[in-house]
């Protein structure tokens, strides 16, 4: 492919990719998003593509620029119903196979690429054993509004070809040769957007500061750090679109008037780093980036940043300050990263997810955009919904959609028949929302309100077997961890407020815990320097509020009703199931099991017993039980 | 196993791509870390004297990031996810019965054959698939989803092969 140097020949290619892609009658995407992958993805598209190849099937591989065979096999994004991995879709007729095999491919072969005909026993099972073939049909994506994701699982996701066949770069197309930088932050500030990363600042507010903000060179970074415990969006966005994402980035640098750019991406994600990667090589290949775009004289330059494992450089100014190679510590804030970001040079940080949203608001307009969801927070809103729920992966729902319908219509409701208890929502800055939130809108103003966060996404769906002061230490332990240590409220507070929580799990809990578990959140909420801090104790401030008789129980009654906190349990050994062979005694570093004078009829051995008040919970004796006879009590 | 001796040509790789400036330190670490699984203690002066900053900003850096390591790692590096997601399904049994069939605790990560290294890591990102673990090492890295102890042994047995 030869460099494009102006609009007419970005058309033209963009049109003979549109009649080849739209030639290939039947589409087979095998997911390639990193849960499939995992589930041996690869695996599937690798025998998938050696039938084709072997038996000659009139099937291509890759996009040609002259429209070739009649059916095309692609590695997809992610489609979104991660557990029920590896998912095939066919495409028009928009047939989910799920759970596909290897030992699947010569099925898909012969049915449905030669001869059109489903596989209709890869299709989705529902709990009450219906099969539902089509994907939209099913209970998972009915209330789902999939705008930002659309192609996520429908194009290629290593091809720029197929991303140019369905439109793509044609939002930055218009903004490069129709659109002045003031109109494009206009349009932007008038579609309402709203940062995706957690706060929920406007986009347009970002884009048209900076513009105006003194100072070059200025930059555009993406943060795709995505540290939070529970949450993938932005790696799905960035494996399964990643061209849709660098078009947003390439809109801002247009929009501001920037020259290089910065895509900072966790170390934990290389199927994302590999994906952006080749996507930046493409886009250069086409002359989309680099200098000189389309013969405008526009010049755009990305990198891709790896980070190295440190949550804390999800925070703007931390962020910036690993690029630049330092300790990735937060500043002051005396000025915005408009003003003085990267270098001290004004530059706009957005989160991946931003970055997709943007070119479907400049091609379809601000007023479209604004008809999704509530005025004050328009949209929709990509999340990661995990935890001990039916289905879960990737959703994309309206704004304000309710957590009922995300739990029980999407989710299709709580696991092995277990009543629900929580959900936390925006990971380790955010909060747990109950029963009593069911029937909130989700969006950036309401969740607050009840005192959590829409974060980056996450929701973790938790049962009634889940403690929730152990999910508040567990929180507070991975602050604690990754707290940078410039600022004492939060170096030594985090460490204070777990020693606590730990003792509380661990059966020590004393009376006034709670009052200082409260004062030191308070504490810390206000004091701390960056986000990281003024949020560890979110996790602890939610939970007080919603469970504080859990905390009561733990500490007065050395009670978890959850059953979930070891040091808090029982163990007793059943005589009926004791064979008296000895092996718990043995496995005990206390000696608090003996055995008994007395062989019970129909036994051969004497049984054990535990002497529950030399017991210290190690549980070494139920490992070591081959007959079930050690139990534990809440 | 042993460790192979320090090769600053690894650093000159990483320069040419990114320049000899102070925002390539974490390029270069990650590069340096790549070839030796941990970071020698003669990367330091290294890098410091072909970027022109001091000692201290280099290791300061290199202590700071969780992903560093100043002691040799082994040769497959098992990092086992204790996201929020595999928290809540039960990830700790997999990672004590790792630490149980290598004979590694919290304090000691690394076996002393240079083998295998077990670690917690954040977030994996493959939430939906809880519990996870990844394993770095082998070409290339590989995510096992839905864990559960009783697989691990087998898991152990299929690394090791590859030694």
């Amino acid at each position: 492919m030869s460099k494009l140097t102006n609009r007419d020949a970005l058309k033209k290619v963009r049109e003979s990719y549109k009649k080849a892609f739209d030639a290939e009658k039947r589409k087979i995407f095998v997911c390639a998003g990193n849960g499939c992958i995992a589930s041996g993805s690869i695996q599937v598209y690798d025998k998938l593509a050696e039938i084709i190849k072997s038996k000659n099937v009139g099937c291509s591989l890759e996009l040609k620029e002259e429209p070739g065979h009649p059916a095309g096999l692609k590695k997809g994004g992610c489609p979104g119903f991660c557990n029920q991995s590896v998912l095939v879709l066919v495409e028009p007729e928009g047939w989910l196979y799920t759970k596909v095999k290897p030992e699947d491919a010569e099925d898909i072969v012969e049915q449905t690429i030669k001869n059109g005909k489903p596989v209709e026993r890869l299709a989705y099972k529902a709990p009450d054993g219906k099969l539902i073939l089509k994907k939209d049909e099913i209970p998972f994506y009915k209330k789902q509004q999939r705008i930002v994701l659309d192609h996520c699982g429908k194009i290629n996701a290593e091809s720029i070809k197929e991303y140019l066949a369905v439109e793509g770069y044609s939002a930055f197309e218009k903004v490069l040769f129709d659109m002045t930088p003031e109109a494009v932050c206009k349009e932007v500030t008038d579609s309402n957007l709203r940062g995706r990363g957690g706060a929920g600042f406007p986009a347009g507010q970002k884009w048209g500061d900076t513009l105006k903000a003194q100072g070059s060179p200025k930059y555009i970074v993406c943060n795709g750090d995505e540290g939070d415990p529970g949450a993938f969006m932005d790696q799905s966005v960035m494996e399964g679109i990643p061209h849709q994402m660098i078009e947003g980035m390439l809109i801002a640098a247009r929009a501001i008037g920037a020259e290089q750019g910065y895509i900072y991406v966790r170390a934990e994600y290389p199927n994302a780093v590999a994906r952006l990667r080749k996507a930046i090589e493409q886009a250069e290949e086409f002359g989309l980036l680099g200098d000189n775009i389309l013969g405008t004289g526009f010049n755009f330059h990305l990198t891709i940043y790896r980070g190295a494992g440190a949550f804390v450089c999800g925070e703007g100014s931390a962020l910036m300050g690993s690029i630049e190679g330092r300790r990735g510590m937060p500043r002051v804030k005396r000025y915005r990263s408009t003003e003085r970001g990267l270098y001290e040079k004004p530059t706009v940080l957005n989160n991946v997810e931003t970055y997709a949203n943007v070119p479907l608001i400049i091609n379809r307009g601000a007023n479209w955009y604004k008809g999704i969801g509530p005025a004050s927070s328009p949209g929709t809103k990509t999340f990661a919904l995990t935890g001990k729920i039916e289905n879960t992966g990737l959703i994309e729902v309206p704004m304000g959609t309710k957590l009922r319908e995300i739990i029980f219509d999407i989710g299709g409701g709580i696991r092995d028949g277990k009543k629900f208890k929580a959900v936390q929502i925006g990971g380790p800055s955010g909060g747990c929302l109950t029963e009593a939130d069911l029937d909130m809108p989700l969006d950036f103003d309401s969740v607050p309100k009840a005192g959590a966060i829409i974060g980056s996404g996450g929701l973790v769906v938790m049962d009634e077997t889940n403690c929730m002061i152990e999910i508040a230490r567990f929180f507070v332990d991975f602050t604690k961890r990754e707290s940078c240590g410039k600022c004492t409220p939060c170096r030594e507070g985090t460490l204070r407020m777990l020693e606590i929580l730990e003792r509380i799990v661990n059966g020590a809990g004393k009376d006034g815990d709670i009052e200082t578990l409260g004062e030191l959140a308070v504490t810390i909420s206000q004091a701390a320097l960056c986000g990281l801090g003024k949020t560890a104790p979110n996790p602890i401030l939610s939970t007080l509020k919603r469970f504080r008789n859990e905390y009561e129980d733990h500490i007065y009654k050395h009670k978890c009703t959850a059953g979930e906190c070891q040091k808090l349990k029982t163990l007793y050994i059943d005589p009926q199931n004791c064979a008296g062979c000895g092996a718990c005694a043995k496995a005990c570093p206390v000696g608090a099991i003996s055995q008994q004078d007395k062989v019970l009829e129909g036994k051969k051995k004497a049984y054990y017993v535990l002497d529950e008040k030399k017991c210290i919970k190690c549980f070494a004796c139920k490992e070591k039980c081959k007959f079930d006879a050690v139990k534990e009590e809440a | 196993m042993s460790v192979p001796a320090f090769d600053p040509g690894v650093v000159d790789d990483v320069i040419k791509v990114w320049g000899a400036k102070s925002g390539s330190i974490i390029p270069i670490l990650q590069g340096v870390q790549e070839k030796y699984n941990y970071l020698p203690p003669e990367t330091f002066p290294c890098v410091a004297q072909k970027l022109g900053v001091s000692e201290a900003r280099v290791y300061g850096v290199a202590t700071f990031y969780e992903n560093f390591s100043l002691q040799p790692k082994g040769k497959f590096i098992i990092k086992v996810c204790d996201g929020t997601a595999c928290h809540v399904r039960k990830s700790l049994p997999n990672l004590e019965k790792f630490r149980k069939e290598l004979g590694l605790s919290e304090k000691k990560i690394t076996t002393d054959d240079l083998s295998f290294t077990v670690q917690t890591v954040a977030c994996l990102g493959a939430c939906s698939l809880a519990p996870a673990f990844m394993v770095q090492g082998g070409i290339p890295d590989k995510v096992y989803a839905n864990v559960t102890p009783d697989q691990i042994p087998g898991v152990l047995d299929e690394l090791r092969a590859k030694l």
